[in-house]
C-alpha cells in the first residue's frame, strides 16, 4: 500500500513545502493587491505609466481575491496557477511601459523582473502541488467487494430488529405512527 | 512517547511527546495497539472547530492494553486488559449517564465552564478534540491516559483483530446510533448522505435494522462502490439531482428517514446555496455549511425523522425551517452515547452478523499519520478509513 501513497509531505508533518509556499504565495498576493489598490498613484508614477490608475485597482482586486483563495481553500492548487496566468498579465500590461519615451523605462524592467522570479516561484508552487495530488490514477478505486456482511448484504437485512427495547431510542409516544400502519 | 500533534490549521505533526501518568485515581494508561482518523479529525485539521491549542495531542478512536491503574478504578480492570476506549469520556453516576446519554455526561468534561458558556450547557469530556470538550490529550499515540476509566472502556475478548473491533470506539456505533434513532419500519426508505466511514457503518446499520431501500449520496465514485457493496442505491450528487432521485425512489413522496452523514464541510457542485456559505464563511458570518440539512428537510416525507451524526460547529444559516415544522419533522442528533450500544454490537461482531474491517483502506505507522491526514482529508488514493498501529 504505501509505495502507492502520493508523497504529499514531509516526513511526520502534514504541510508539505509546498503548501508553505503556496501560503507565502497568498499572503503576497494579498499585500501587492493592497498596494494596488491603495496606492495606484504612486506606483503609476514610479513606472512612468500614468493614466493605469484603474487598471492597476482592479489587478489589485484580482490580487487580493486570489490571495484569500489561496489561503482559504483546502486546495490551493488551481488558485496558485490562477496566479501564474495573473503574473502573465502583469508582465504584458508592464510591457507597454518600455516604450522609448518613458523616462522610467529602468523602473519598468526593474519590476518586469520582479514579477518574473515571482512568476517562476508560482510555477515551482503550483508544479509541486500538482505532483504531491498523485495524479487521477490514485483516486480510482473499487471497493465493491467489501460488504462488511460476512453473509452477504441480503441474508443479513433485518437480523438486527432483535434490538433490546432499551436499546432504541424512541420518539415520544404522541409522535409515533398507529402500530398497524407501520407494515 | 511519539503522538500525533496540532501545531495550527493543516499542520499536523508525529512529535516526541512526555508520556502520560496516572492524574487521578480514577484513571488508567493504556499502550495503544491500534488508533484511527476520523471525519470529525478533519474539522481539527481545517480548524472549522474552536478551542484548539498548539501542542494538542489528536485521535478518539483508539484500543489497546492497559498498562496502569489508578487505584479507584482498580474494580473494573486490570493491568493486561485488552479494551476499546469510547471517544466520549464518560462519569457513569450523573444524571445523563444514568439514563444512557453518555456524550452528554455531566462530569467528564473539565472545561465545563466555557462549554457552557457556547452551548448553554456541557456536554461530555472527549479525547483529542478540542478544550471545549476538556481538552484530554488523544489517543493518535504510543500511550493514552484514559479518565474516568472505570467507566470509559470497552473490555474485548482477546483473538478477535483489532481491525474488526476498533471502530467500536466511534464510527460503528455512530453509524448505529444515527440508523437507531430513525425507528427504522420495514417499508422505509433511509437515505444517508455521505459516504465516508460513518455513512458506511450507517448503511450497513440500515440493513441490519431491516429497511427496504437504502440510499447513499456522495460524489467519490469508489466510496459509492463501497456503500453499493453494503447493499445500498447510490446517487452521485455531481451527476445527477439528489431530489428527483430520491422522488423516483420513493414513488414522489420522499424517503421516510434522512441521515446526514456528513456535517459542517458539506460539499457541492454550484448550487447558489452553496456558493453563498462559502462567502459567507470566508467573511466569518457563518461557520458551517449547511446544504445536505437544507436538502434533507426539503426532500424528507412528511412526518418523517432526520438523523444527523454529521457535526455541526456553530452558526448555520438559511434553513427552511418553515418547511420541517409545517412537515412536521423530527431531529434527531448528537454525539453518540458509544457505551450505550457496544455491548450489543460486540456481540454482533462476535456471532458474525458484521464485520466493520470492511471499511479500512491504508494501514500506515504513526509516523505516516500526518500525511495520511492530507490524503484523507483530500480523498486521494481511494482513501475511505486510515488505521494507524503505533
Ligand atoms: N455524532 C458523532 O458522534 C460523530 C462521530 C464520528 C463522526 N462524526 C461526523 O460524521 C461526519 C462524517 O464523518 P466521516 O468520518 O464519514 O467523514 P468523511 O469526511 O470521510 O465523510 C464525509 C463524506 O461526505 C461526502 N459529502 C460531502 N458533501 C456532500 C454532499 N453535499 N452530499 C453528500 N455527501 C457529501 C464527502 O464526499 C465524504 O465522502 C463528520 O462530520 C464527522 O465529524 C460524528
Ligand atoms: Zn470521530
Ligand atoms: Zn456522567
Amino acid at each position: 500500500m504505501a509505495n502507492t501513497l502520493p508523497r504529499t509531505a514531509l516526513k511526520g508533518r502534514s504541510q508539505s513545502a509546498n503548501d508553505k509556499l503556496a501560503s507565502g504565495l497568498g499572503w503576497f498576493s494579498i499585500a501587492l493587491g493592497a498596494a494596488e489598490l491603495f496606492a495606484p498613484r504612486a506606483l503609476c508614477r514610479w513606472l512612468g505609466m500614468e493614466g493605469h490608475e484603474n487598471l492597476i485597482r482592479a489587478y489589485g482586486v484580482r490580487e487580493v481575491a486570489t490571495g484569500v483563495a489561496i489561503l482559504g481553500s483546502h486546495d490551493p492548487q488551481p488558485w496558485i496557477w490562477g496566479r501564474v496566468g495573473g503574473d502573465g498579465l502583469d508582465l504584458a500590461t508592464l510591457a507597454t511601459g518600455l516604450h522609448g519615451d518613458n523616462p522610467r523605462k529602468g523602473n519598468v524592467m526593474v519590476a518586469m523582473a520582479a514579477v518574473a522570479g515571482v512568476t517562476a516561484i508560482d510555477v515551482l508552487c503550483a508544479n509541486g502541488l500538482t505532483a504531491e495530488k498523485g495524479g487521477p490514477a490514485t483516486a480510482i478505486a473499487d471497493y465493491s467487494d467489501r460488504s462488511g456482511f460476512p453473509r452477504g448484504v441480503e441474508a443479513s437485512r433485518g437480523l438486527a430488529l432483535d434490538v433490546q427495547p432499551q436499546n432504541r431510542l424512541t420518539t415520544p409516544e404522541t409522535q409515533r405512527a398507529f402500530p398497524h400502519a407501520s407494515t | 512517547m511519539k503522538a500525533l500533534v496540532w501545531h495550527g490549521t493543516q499542520d499536523i505533526r508525529c512529535d516526541s511527546v512526555p508520556d502520560p501518568e496516572i492524574e487521578d485515581p480514577r484513571d488508567a494508561i493504556i499502550k495503544v495497539t491500534s488508533c484511527a482518523i476520523c471525519g470529525s479529525d478533519l474539522h481539527l485539521y481545517d480548524h472549522f472547530m474552536p478551542g484548539m491549542q498548539k501542542g494538542d495531542i489528536l485521535g478518539h478512536e483508539t484500543m489497546g492494553e492497559v498498562v496502569e491503574v489508578g487505584s479507584a478504578a482498580k474494580g473494573a480492570l486490570k493491568v493486561g486488559d485488552r479494551v476499546v476506549i469510547p471517544f466520549t469520556i464518560f462519569c457513569g453516576e450523573c444524571d445523563q449517564c444514568k439514563r444512557g446519554f453518555y456524550s452528554v455526561c455531566e462530569r467528564s468534561n473539565r472545561n465545563k465552564a466555557i462549554a457552557d458558556k457556547v452551548f448553554g450547557h456541557s456536554t461530555a469530556g472527549l479525547f483529542g478534540y478540542s478544550h471545549l470538550t476538556g481538552g484530554y490529550p488523544g489517543g493518535q499515540a504510543e500511550y493514552l491516559r484514559v479518565p474516568f476509566a472505570d467507566k470509559t472502556h470497552i473490555k474485548v475478548p482477546k483473538g478477535i483483530p483489532d481491525e474488526k473491533l476498533l471502530f467500536l470506539s466511534d464510527i460503528f456505533p455512530t453509524g448505529w446510533q444515527a440508523a437507531v434513532q430513525c425507528e427504522i419500519e420495514p417499508n422505509d426508505t433511509v437515505a444517508i448522505w455521505g459516504a465516508g466511514p460513518v455513512g458506511q457503518m450507517a448503511v450497513r446499520s440500515a440493513v441490519l435494522l431491516g429497511a427496504k431501500q437504502v440510499v447513499c449520496i456522495d460524489r467519490l465514485p469508489e466510496r459509492l462502490s463501497m456503500a453499493a457493496a453494503g447493499g445500498a442505491i447510490t446517487i452521485n450528487f455531481e451527476e445527477e439531482s439528489v431530489v428527483e432521485r430520491l422522488n423516483e425512489l420513493t414513488g414522489g413522496k420522499g424517503p421516510e428517514k434522512c441521515i446526514d452523514c456528513v456535517g459542517l464541510e458539506a460539499h457541492s457542485t454550484s448550487t447558489l446555496d452553496a456558493m453563498y456559505d462559502r462567502a459567507k464563511q470566508a467573511m466569518f458570518l457563518e461557520t458551517d455549511r449547511p446544504h445536505v440539512l437544507r436538502e434533507m428537510i426539503y426532500v424528507c416525507r412528511p412526518a418523517g425523522v432526520l438523523s444527523i451524526p454529521g457535526v455541526y460547529g456553530g452558526l448555520l444559516d438559511k434553513i427552511p425551517f418553515g418547511a420541517a415544522m409545517n412537515k412536521g419533522l423530527t431531529f434527531r442528533m448528537g454525539q453518540t452515547h458509544v457505551n450505550r450500544w457496544t455491548d450489543d454490537l460486540l456481540r454482533r461482531i462476535e456471532e458474525g452478523q458484521i464485520d466493520p474491517s470492511f471499511v479500512i483502506t491504508h494501514k500506515v505507522g504513526l509516523e505516516d499519520g500526518p500525511e495520511m491526514y492530507k490524503v484523507f482529508r483530500d480523498k486521494q488514493d481511494g482513501c475511505i478509513k486510515v488505521f494507524i498501529q503505533p
